[in-house]
C-alpha cells in the first residue's frame, strides 16, 4: 500500500503530473477576485475567508480527474483491481495522494494569498486550520466523483456537476469556521461539524467509491 | 376572478409558470412515450419478419 | 394476486400500468383542478399575506413532491442494488425529471411568494436554498444516466450516486440551516406550511396535494413504460447488429 502511495506521489510530482497547476489556479482565482468586485479593502476583508475557501475548492476540483484517469487509460487500474489489496484501500490511497499533492499545498499557500485579500489578522489561524481539516474531505469526495466518471471521454464537466453539490456542507462549515473566528464568535460548532464530515467521508465514502470502480471495471 | 389586490401579478405569475411547467412535462412525457412505442413496434415487427 | 414483485417483470408492469393509467390520470386531473380552482376562487385572503396565500396550493404540494420523488428514487435504487429488478432502476430514472420539475416549481413559487415580503426576487432563505441544492442533485443524477451507454452500468452507478447524494442532501439541509441562522437574521421567513394553516385553506390544500401525488404516480407509470420500451429496443437493435 505504501508502495502505491509513493508511486502516485511520484507520478504527480513528475513533469506532466500537474503538480503546480492547482496552486497556480488558486493564485489566479484570488488575483481575479478584486478585479471582479472592486479593490475596496473593507469588502475584500469581509469576503476573504469565503474566497480563499472557494479558490481552494475549485483548485481541488480541477485536479480530480487525474486521480484515476491515467491509471484507467493505461490499464493499471485493472491490474490494481486484481491485487491482494482491497479496492477500498486503493481508493483511499488515491485520495490520500491527491490530498498530499493538491490539498496540502493549497493549505500552506492560503495565508500568503490571504494577504492579497486583506484577510483580518484573527482569521489566519482559523482559516488554515479549517482548510487543513476540510481539504481531506474534498479529496475523498472528489475521488468518489472521479470513480463515477472514470470511463467517460469528456467527463470533466459532469464530474464538476456531480461533485460540487457534495462539497457544499464542507464549504459551508469551513468558511463559517473562519468567519466566526474573525468575528470573535464561538467557532467550535462549525469546527466540529467540519471535522465530523471529514471523518465520516474518510471512513465511509471509500466503500461507495470502491463499489463504483468495480462496476466500471467490469 | 377574485380581487387579488396588489399581489395580482405575483399570484397569477405563480399559477401561470407552475401550470406551464406541468403541461410541458406532460407533453414531453406523452410524446416520448408514443414515439418509443411506435419505434419498438417497428423494430419488433422488422425482427419478426426477418427471423 | 401474487406478491408485488410480480410487477418487477417488465411486461407485467406495462400491462398493469396500461390498465391503471386512465384511472390514475383521471383522478389526478380531478383532484388537481378541484384543489386549485377551490383554492384560487373560493378561499379568502390571508390577514398578513393578502392574496399571495393562494400560492400555497402550488408551492406546498410541489415542495412535498420534490422531496418524495427523491425518496422514491432512493427506494427504487436500493431495490435495484439488492434485487436487480430492471423495472426498479428504470422507475428511478423515470421519476427524476418529474422530481426536478417539482423542485423548479417549488423554487419559482417560493421566490415569487417571498418577493412582496422580502423586496427582492431571491433570498438565501434556508428552505429555498435547500431546494436549490436538491435541484442540483437532480441534474447531476439525470446527467449521469445520460452519459453512460451501458444500461446496467448506468443503473449501478446512478443508484450509488442516489444513495450517496441522499446522505449529502440531508447534510446540506443541516449545513444550510446553520449557515443562515448565524449572523444575518433578516431572511428567516415564516412560510409555515402546516403549522398555522387554517381549516378554510387546509382542505383545498389537501386536495391539491392529492392531485400532485396522483400526477406523480401517473407520470412515473408512463415514463417507466417508456424507459422499459427504450431499453428493450436498445437490446433488440444490439442483437440485430451482431447477427
Amino acid at each position: 500500500m505504501i508502495a502505491l502511495l509513493i508511486r502516485d506521489l511520484r507520478l504527480a510530482v513528475r513533469a506532466g503530473g500537474g503538480f503546480g497547476l492547482g496552486l497556480a489556479f488558486f493564485l489566479i482565482v484570488v488575483v481575479l477576485v478584486p478585479f471582479g468586485v472592486g479593490p475596496e479593502s473593507g469588502l475584500l476583508s469581509t469576503i476573504a475567508p469565503g474566497i480563499l475557501w472557494l479558490g481552494a475548492l475549485l483548485a481541488c476540483l480541477l485536479s480530480l480527474d487525474r486521480i484515476l484517469a491515467l491509471d484507467w487509460e493505461d490499464g493499471s487500474l485493472d491490474l490494481l483491481a486484481t491485487a491482494p489489496v482491497p479496492m477500498e484501500a486503493i481508493v483511499s490511497i488515491k485520495a490520500l495522494a491527491h490530498w498530499i499533492t493538491t490539498g496540502l499545498p493549497l493549505v500552506l499557500v492560503a495565508p500568503v494569498l490571504g494577504l492579497l485579500l486583506n484577510l483580518p489578522g484573527a482569521g489566519y489561524g482559523p482559516l488554515v486550520l479549517s482548510l487543513l481539516i476540510g481539504t481531506p474531505a474534498l479529496s475523498v469526495i472528489g475521488t468518489f466523483g472521479a470513480a463515477l466518471t472514470v470511463g467517460l471521454k469528456r467527463g470533466g464537466l459532469l464530474l464538476s456537476l456531480l461533485v460540487l453539490p457534495l462539497y457544499v456542507p464542507t464549504l459551508i462549515f469551513g468558511a463559517e469556521m473562519a468567519r466566526r473566528s474573525i468575528e470573535g464568535m464561538d467557532a467550535t460548532p462549525p469546527l466540529l461539524m467540519l471535522a465530523g464530515i471529514t471523518c465520516g467521508t474518510i471512513a465511509l465514502l471509500p466503500f461507495a467509491s470502491a463499489a463504483v470502480l468495480r462496476v466500471n471495471l467490469r | 376572478m377574485p380581487d387579488l389586490g396588489k399581489y395580482a401579478q405575483a399570484v397569477l405569475a405563480s399559477y401561470a409558470v407552475s401550470i406551464a411547467l406541468i403541461i410541458a412535462l406532460l407533453v414531453v412525457s406523452i410524446l416520448r412515450a408514443r414515439k418509443m412505442k411506435a419505434q419498438l413496434n417497428e423494430v419488433e415487427g422488422r425482427i419478426k419478419s426477418n427471423g | 394476486m401474487g406478491s408485488i414483485w410480480e410487477y418487477a417483470n417488465p411486461k407485467k408492469f406495462i400491462a398493469t400500468t396500461d390498465r391503471l393509467l386512465p384511472w390514475v390520470s383521471g383522478l389526478a386531473l380531478l383532484a388537481l383542478v378541484g384543489g386549485l380552482v377551490w383554492g384560487f376562487f373560493f378561499t379568502p385572503d390571508d390577514y398578513k399575506q393578502g392574496s399571495t396565500v393562494k400560492i400555497i396550493y402550488l408551492h406546498v404540494p410541489s415542495a412535498l413532491m420534490a422531496i418524495n420523488a427523491w425518496m422514491m428514487m432512493l427506494v427504487a435504487s436500493l431495490i435495484w442494488i439488492v434485487r436487480r429488478h430492471h423495472v426498479s432502476a428504470l422507475a428511478a430514472r423515470a421519476a427524476a425529471p418529474i422530481g426536478a420539475t417539482m423542485t423548479l416549481i417549488a423554487l419559482i413559487t417560493g421566490a415569487i411568494w417571498g418577493q412582496p415580503m422580502w423586496g427582492t426576487w431571491w433570498e438565501w432563505d434556508p428552505r429555498l436554498t435547500s431546494f436549490l441544492i436538491l435541484f442540483l442533485f437532480y441534474l447531476g443524477y439525470m446527467a449521469l444516466w445520460s452519459a453512460i451507454e451501458n444500461d446496467d452500468t448506468a443503473a449501478d452507478l446512478t443508484s450509488i450516486l442516489c444513495l450517496v447524494g441522499s446522505v449529502f442532501a440531508l447534510l446540506s439541509r443541516y449545513a444550510v440551516n446553520f449557515w443562515n441562522q448565524g449572523l444575518h437574521q433578516g431572511a428567516s421567513l415564516s412560510m409555515d406550511k402546516e403549522e398555522n394553516v387554517a381549516d378554510v385553506f387546509y382542505y383545498p390544500l389537501l386536495l391539491s396535494i392529492a392531485g400532485f401525488i396522483l400526477l406523480f404516480i401517473a407520470l412515473v407509470f408512463l415514463r417507466t413504460q417508456t424507459e422499459i420500451r427504450a431499453r428493450r429496443m436498445r437490446a433488440l437493435l444490439a442483437r440485430e447488429r451482431m447477427s
